[in-house]
């Protein structure tokens, strides 16, 4: 195991910790994969938090298991299964939202797709006799061993979802918050949602390639709920998911290699504990806000 | 100042002995209605008469059964851009976590592809005409706050400037008096009287209580029992059209306040199948 080998310990002295992060090849396209996911994971989360779609981003997460795991069965690069299980997962949930059934009938089927898609994952693990070690990183993320090939796939794919979102952004907003008056504007409000949909299955695909399955949400929804708590502002909220992601990446990327823990485990943490912090500071604030700007007229 | 739409002299919305049919069933027949330039008709009637189906039926969302529909002199859905549309019982929750200022602009421009490029002139003007209307409904002081952390009366305020950002020749507005406590309701009405009369905008809204609009009205279109009369609010609100009109006895008593009220109103009637809703 290379764990071993990396596992230096810090030297206390930032200039040369980082200048070890950054020395080992697999070290720089972990950050290089990281960056590009993180970018990627804070534009779509935005947008997830705003359609409150978290409950179907968790099910693609969950779909991505068995793809992963399906890839290694059949000999194929572990990026084939998480992006073709997330696509076809996407139009599945876009299938079901589609019928005119009512929410608890909805919210039923994408939960047994759930249950359905984690047994299929441990099918296909059990079947696939090989180092169940595999299984940690296919739940818990890596970062090692990612090849230049691999990052080039994530920028390609995160270069066409991002300017996809670019270009839907304004009417995905409308559709999002507003869809009555915006189908009345004209806004194809149900192929925006499908569209959607996928560019979210393709981001969970991404990003599980470097959290893991579990812990998508730890870059695709914390720090955007993180970011929806700190503005209102459409335009800096998005910029501030994506700072934070981006931030919770690097310094999670540099723990995990100086330590042995997963890197999902210290993304996970380290979003979490922000959006506590986060959480509080604003209740603190908002509490003092709403008395002044009811005091006025109690007095 | 240019407004989309037809010649200035053309009526707003007509609908000559239109019907509409959803799932088999006919909602309403045979309803005639004029509504000319700068007019305020109220929709009236009880829940389920199909009101927003009108508003529907208008935006061109829901098809036609029967007769003809014009609205700004074409077919539903071809005016849209030249409508503002403020559907019913919109009201944001706490978490949503947008700004008023963000609603009103999209209304502006949210139809747009392609992201605005701030600085730009045609940014500023849209910036300006935002801050305008939201001037204009008196909203200025909180449109910067999330919206799901204003009360009934300030969102539906903002919701009026959405409807309003792009200089509509016709406001259909369903309900926008419904929730709001009663000094609200009496604001907004105003505030409504005051923009079709000093903009010249046609104003179609749907109201459940005619009493806080009833000094501002030009007309009352009261939907009951799958069918509908038109007129003025003294000729249309009277025990003898209304009972004809439910096919059961109503009366209508005014209060020494000129308030009017209607008694012995069937609440959902003639609602036929197995709808329990
Ligand atoms: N898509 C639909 N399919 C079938 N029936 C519908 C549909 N939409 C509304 N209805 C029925 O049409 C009737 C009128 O509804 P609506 O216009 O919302 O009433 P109102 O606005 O006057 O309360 C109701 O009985 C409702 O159940
Ligand atoms: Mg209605």
């Amino acid at each position: 195991m290379p764990e071993a080998a990396i596992f230096q310990g810090l030297s206390w002295n930032p200039l040369t910790d980082l200048d070890r992060l950054v020395s080992y090849p697999f070290m720089v396209h972990a950050l290089e994969a990281g960056t590009i996911v993180a970018f990627m994971a804070g534009v779509t989360g935005w947008f997830v938090v705003l359609r409150r779609q978290t409950f179907v981003g968790h099910t693609l997460s969950v779909i991505a298991f068995p793809g992963a795991a399906a890839a290694t069965l059949a000999g194929l690069p572990l990026a084939v299964g998480y992006f073709g299980f997330c696509a076809c997962g996407a139009l599945a949930l876009g299938g079901i939202g589609g019928s005119r059934r009512g929410l608890s009938a909805e919210s039923a089927s994408i939960g047994s797709l759930q249950a359905l898609a984690l047994a299929l994952g441990f099918l296909f693990v059990s079947l696939y006799h090989g180092i169940l070690s595999g299984l940690d990183s296919l739940l818990f993320g890596t970062f090692l061993g990612i090849t230049s090939r691999q990052v080039l796939l994530l920028l390609v794919v995160a270069v066409a979802t991002v300017s996809f979102v670019a270009v839907v952004a304004r009417p995905l907003v409308f559709a999002s918050v507003d869809a009555d008056v915006a189908r009345a504007r004209g806004v194809p409000v149900r192929l925006l949602g499908l569209g959607f949909l996928l560019v979210l299955g393709l981001s969970v695909a991404e990003t599980s390639q470097i959290t893991g399955a579990l812990l998508v949400f730890a870059l695709l929804v914390t720090p955007a709920a993180t970011a929806h708590e700190l503005t209102s502002r459409p335009g800096l909220g998005i910029a501030l998911s994506v700072g934070l992601a981006l931030g919770v990446t690097w310094l999670g990327l540099a723990l995990a290699y100086f330590s042995t823990y997963p890197v999902g485990f210290y993304v996970t943490s380290l979003s979490f504990a922000l959006y506590v912090l986060v959480r509080l500071g604003r209740g603190a604030v908002g509490r003092r806000r709403a008395t002044a700007r009811f005091a006025p007229e109690v007095a | 100042m240019s407004r989309p739409g037809p010649a200035a002299d053309g009526a707003a919305v007509t609908l000559d002995r239109a019907a509409v049919r959803l799932g088999g069933r006919t909602i309403w027949s045979h309803v005639s209605l004029t509504v000319a330039r700068g007019d305020f008709v109220a929709v009236l009637g009880p829940n389920g008469a199909g009101k927003s189906t009108l508003v529907k039926a208008l935006l061109g969302v829901l098809p036609v059964a029967a007769g003809t529909v014009s609205v700004l002199g074409r077919e539903p859905g071809d005016a849209n851009a030249a409508i503002g549309y403020l559907p019913q019982r919109r009201s944001f929750d706490a978490a949503a976590r947008i700004r008023g200022v963000d609603l009103v602009q999209l209304g502006l421009d949210g139809d747009r592809w392609g992201i605005p490029i701030p600085g730009t002139r045609k940014r500023r003007q849209s910036s300006a005409r935002v801050a305008e209307v939201i001037e204009l409904v008196g909203a200025t002081r909180y449109a910067r706050e999330p919206i799901g952390e204003l009360s009934g009366g300030e969102q539906q305020r903002l919701l009026i400037a959405q409807a309003l950002v792009r200089r509509p020749s016709l406001l259909l507005l369903d309900e926008p008096l419904d929730s709001l406590d009663l000094p609200s309701q009496v604001s907004v009405a105003a505030l409504v009287g005051e923009i079709c009369r000093r903009e010249q905008v046609a104003v179609l809204l749907v109201a459940h209580d005619i009493n806080p609009i009833l000094g501002y009205l030009d007309r009352v279109l009261y939907l009951a029992g799958g069918g509908a009369v038109e007129g003025t609010p003294e000729d249309v609100i009277t025990s003898e059209t209304l009972s004809r009109l439910y096919g059961a006895p109503i009366e209508v008593l005014r209060a020494s306040d000129g308030r009017l009220v209607v008694v012995g109103q069937p609440e959902a009637p003639f609602v036929h199948g197995d709808r329990h809703a």
